[in-house]
């Protein structure tokens, strides 16, 4: 029998992002609010304090920051013919856990997608023609439009503090910006990061391509940023430690530098952490939740009674939780009915590093993201039916660590132990860039989201089981990215090279991205999406779950600034639409 | 705002909008008197007492002043309140320990007094707890024993505006009276009793030592009061940071519990007084050991970080480059400038000592809500370590101020 805490008006699911900004909002709104934290609590001081932080082996090999598989974890297949395994060893993909989430791990991008990738369906059937997308590639809009969306992305911007520089100023294209990218209302709240040597040289090589190069947009603070929640950054000093690490310097942006001391402040919040919520609690009709039940430190289980349930966990968490609470009907691949799970996708991403047996690159000074991008060869420039393939992508420098342990990386045909390797890693450490790739996974009929038939975790629940590979449209687009990085490699005269590029299965075992996609996509459709534009479930309307759940396919650039523009826009509705008059806003 | 709401439930069952009032009012002067600072223990429920204050006769623990009738105040009179707090009486009629700033407090308004009381009947809620008793050494257990040091030390109850202006009268009324700032900022004699409780005393406000820490003066030339501007003043004293430096320690505490709360127009008024109450003298101002005209090479050598460097030199590029940076100046309102920074130049390394051995925290106020940390190191550098890194930072860029030994460290140390 579980324990019934105090009613609240909003409990939300998960610290992070997400969850931090949306309690910002709602306790602005005078709500009673409560949040559960899966994981422990984390502060700069102590959790990321220097030195201790700075433990390539301890965070960024033995992911201590990281969920932990055998306490929750999801099972993996590339077709449904197959039975799906667990995936028990974290590699492709690194979920996050405790207070900030994947906002503390991070690297930092924060990007918008471009105006064309939240319409896509429409864009192509007007560009190219329906008929140019094959039948089981299941594209579709968001149901918001980038220029709904621009105040949000503009707000979140200032509240993440983003170093970087604007290419569309309100429809005047900067120079020294990304000349591609939608409009924007205001420049960067900060100047770029000071570039390191080998984006400097990516750079020079970028434009005598015929490309036109610009500074990563960094949330890692080139100066002092005080945001609008009166939160501080301090300017980074390029350590190396950003990604899989909590940042020592208050420099990257994450819910611990520019929300959390803020939100602490506020009567009505309250936070739980090592609370796992383990259903979200239907009233007997199924329209409405009337709370959630989680297991708190000990194991007890706890309900937490609320008018407004937020499912603010990270994707593959959120649409788990849909599923295993009976938050509208599950996805069937086989007939395309129901929605929950519906559309799982991921990130295509690549590497090549070139090496320079004269260059020092000092690749210990770095940050998370640093480097500079062009974007000539965006999703929105390119040309589907020359191609041969849907997408579109932007490749950068990328220097952020000298970390040996886990990226050395070594020309192609090197021995990969005993005296060959020993000498290679003596010759070449410092000596490499990289040339990364980040582009779009489309979605497709098969690739999906349910819960597994077979494997249980710790609580008795069924995993969530994920069915998903690589299809011929990204791995053409894959390689069309490899031979343009060849192309750079050839233009700087590297001495050597090696590089990184699906070309087969998804292989689970090799780290790519942490961008897993959809699965509750949103939409203005209850037969093709989970929730609708303002992130509400179409069948719980007390349930909102903003988040990359939500991206019916995935764009090119990295999905934070996404996914806070979303939780801003779903707050927004919330609280000047739904708590006046809770319904289904659709 | 849950306050307000506790309160007005109170008010209606006393059946008094007027005692609302009062109790609103009251808070405020509790939040500018700062009763919190002492009398609420880290963790504790508010006002419930327990913090041990580290005396040079042993450890006095501050009482709880909600209104429980058994362990608090409940069943103090409006004059009897006001005995314990202007005059240093119990209701029993034991003298209190001057831990209490009553001798600063004897300033306050009768008006004042009975706002305060009004707060802590109706808006406090009652903790039916002991507080731990104090535990002095003979014979400083003997409370009989204060009346004597009273007769000698306690100001007269009531408050003489000592100037032609409003402002700098209200300055001086929060400063000297309510917010007590005497109560550390100023020199103690033998008898442990204030030096001055008035700006006519020219001891008054020049600094004194809390525990291990210096406790900076306020009125010299090279002063912060006097050197910044009254934006940089207001900054500090609201948000805990400005420019040049960060409030930590007990001062951390005054910022977030009392000073953030200050009306704009009073913290006007405590910034006129104290720029008004400057010192021509500087014979004790020792606050800027900052060597004008030395030049400065430390910025080029860490720059260069030649293995070679001296052992000081090293430790603090391995350990404190990261936020102070290579010119020590760190980043405006986020990592603290240490040129001329007072702490650190201070002749009493006490607190420049246990910062690097135990961090620092920014207060969280309402302005600027980053609680921004600075890490210990104590389990990382060895007493001669912190030693040759305190040392350097003290002698570095422009900075000149004397060397410190490890023995000092070891002795912070063991008393953290």
């Amino acid at each position: 029998m579980a324990r019934t805490q105090k009613k609240v008006d909003a409990v939300i699911v998960g610290l992070g992002w997400v969850g931090s900004v949306m309690a910002m909002e709602l306790t602005a709104a005078g709500l009673d609010v409560v949040a559960l934290e899966r994981g422990p609590d984390r502060k700069t001081v102590p959790t990321f304090a220097y030195p201790k932080i700075a433990d390539e082996l301890r965070y960024a090999v033995r992911y201590e920051l990281m969920q932990r598989p055998a306490d929750s974890t999801v099972t993996i297949r590339h077709n449904t013919g197959q039975t799906a395994l667990p995936y028990r060893r974290l590699g492709s993909f690194l979920p996050g856990t405790g207070v900030g989430g994947a906002g503390a791990h991070w690297n930092g991008l924060l990007w918008r997608p471009n105006a064309e990738e939240l319409r896509l369906k429409s864009w192509i059937d007007e560009r190219f023609g329906a008929d140019i997308i094959p039948d089981d590639m299941t594209i579709q809009d968001f149901g918001v439009d980038y220029d709904e969306l621009e105040p949000y992305f503009d707000r979140f911007e200032k509240i993440v503090g983003v170093s970087g520089k604007a290419g569309n100023l309100n429809g005047a294209i900067m120079d020294g910006g990304n000349p591609f990218e939608a409009p924007r209302a205001s420049d960067y709240p900060m100047p770029p990061l000071e570039q390191t040597y080998d984006a400097v040289l990516f750079a020079k090589a970028a434009r005598n391509l015929g490309y036109h190069p610009f500074p990563k947009p960094a949330a890692n603070a080139s100066q002092v940023y005080t945001n609008p929640y009166g939160m501080q950054l301090g300017p980074c000093n390029y350590c190396g430690f950003c990604e899989r690490f909590g940042c020592l310097n208050y420099s990257k942006s994450s819910p611990q530098t520019c929300v959390l001391d803020a939100l602490y402040q506020r009567p009505n919040f309250e936070y739980r952490t090592n609370a796992t919520v383990l259903k979200v609690e239907l009233a007997p009709d199924g329209k409405t939740a009337t709370g959630v039940t989680y297991a708190d430190a000990k194991g007890e289980e706890v309900f937490q009674p609320a008018d407004l349930v937020i499912l603010a966990a990270f994707q593959l968490n959120n649409v788990h939780l849909m599923l295993l609470s009976g938050i509208g009907p599950p996805y069937d691949p086989a007939t395309g009915a129901g929605a929950v799970g519906r559309n799982y996708a991921y990130q295509m991403t690549g590497a090549t590093s070139l090496f320079f047996k004269n260059i020092d690159f000092n690749p210990f000074v770095g940050a998370g993201a640093n480097g500079v991008a062009f974007a000539d060869l965006a999703l929105s420039q390119m040309d589907f039916a020359k191609n041969g393939f849907i997408g579109g992508g932007y490749q950068s420098s990328q220097q952020t660590n000298g970390q040996p342990i886990h990226h050395l990386p070594l020309p192609e045909g090197t021995p990969a132990w005993g005296a060959g390797w020993k000498k290679a890693v003596g010759e070449h450490y410092g000596h490499s860039m990289d040339i990364v790739l980040q582009s779009t996974n489309m979605p497709y009929r098969d690739a999906y989201l349910d819960l597994d038939p077979t494997y249980r975790d710790p609580f008795g629940r069924p995993l969530l089981r994920m069915t998903f590979d690589w299809r011929p449209n990204e791995l053409k687009q894959a390689q069309f990215f490899k031979e343009k990085a060849a192309e750079f490699g050839r233009e700087m005269g590297a001495d050597a090279s090696t590089s990184f590029y699906p070309d087969g299965h998804y292989d689970t075992r090799v780290y790519q991205s942490t961008h897993t996609v959809g699965g509750a996509i949103m939409g203005t459709d209850r037969q093709t999406s989970a929730i609708n534009r303002y992130l509400q479930s179409w069948d719980v309307h007390n349930v909102f779950a903003p988040g990359a759940n939500a991206f019916p396919q995935n764009f090119e650039y990295n999905p934070t600034g996404m996914i806070g523009a979303l939780t801003l826009w779903a707050a927004r509705a919330i609280r000047e639409d739904y708590l006046a008059n809770p319904r289904p806003l659709m | 705002m849950r306050l307000k709401i506790l309160i007005t439930a109170l008010a209606l069952t006393a059946g008094s909008a007027f005692a609302a009032d009062e109790a609103e009012k009251g808070e405020y002067i509790a939040q500018l008197g700062d009763c919190a600072a002492c009398h609420t223990a880290p963790g504790g429920a508010p006002f419930a007492g327990g913090l041990a204050i580290a005396s040079p006769f042993g450890d006095i623990y501050t009482t709880n002043i909600t209104p429980d009738p058994q362990y608090g105040i409940g069943d103090y009179t409006l004059e009897e309140f006001d005995r314990a707090v202007r005059r240093g009486v119990r209701k029993d009629g034991a003298n209190l320990y001057p831990a209490m700033p009553y001798t600063s407090y004897a300033k306050v308004s009768d008006a004042n007094m009975a706002a305060l009381y009004a707060y802590f009947m109706k808006a406090v809620a009652p903790v039916h707890k002991p507080a731990p008793a104090s535990d002095l050494r003979f014979p400083f257990n003997i409370r009989f024993g204060m009346e004597g040091w009273d007769i000698v030390n306690r100001p007269e109850v009531g408050f003489t505006p000592p100037y032609d202006d409003a402002q700098l009268n209200r300055g001086a009324y929060v400063v000297e009276g309510l917010g007590h700032c005497g109560a550390c900022h100023s020199p103690r004699n033998l008898m442990q009793a204030q030096e001055g409780y008035t700006a006519a005393s020219d001891r008054f406000l020049t600094g004194g030592t809390l525990g291990v820490w210096p406790v900076p003066d306020l009125r010299g030339p090279e002063s912060a009061p006097q050197r910044w501007s009254d934006a940089e003043l207001v900054e500090y004293l609201t948000t805990g940071r400005n420019a040049y430096t960060a409030a930590t320690g007990e001062m951390a505490l005054v910022v977030e519990r009392s000073m953030q709360h200050a009306t704009e127009a009073d913290m006007a008024a405590i910034v006129a007084y104290l720029k008004h109450i400057g010192l021509p003298a500087a014979a004790s101002d020792k606050a800027a050991a900052t060597g004008a005209g030395r030049s400065d090479d430390t910025t080029a050598m860490l720059t260069a970080a030649k293995p070679d460097m001296p052992e000081g030199a090293r430790l603090y590029l391995d350990n404190c480059g990261a936020c102070h940076t290579v010119s020590g100046q760190g980043a405006p309102r986020v990592f603290p400038n240490l040129v001329g920074n007072s702490l650190v130049l201070s002749d009493n390394p006490g607190g420049f000592i246990e910062v690097i051995l135990k961090g620092a925290m920014m207060p969280s106020t309402r302005r600027a809500p980053a609680a921004l940390a600075m890490p210990g190191f104590g389990d990382r550098l060895s007493d001669d370590d912190v030693a040759a890194l305190a040392s350097f930072i003290r002698s570095a860029w422009t900075n000149d101020a004397g060397k410190i030994e490890a023995e000092a460290v070891k002795k912070i140390r063991e008393q953290l």
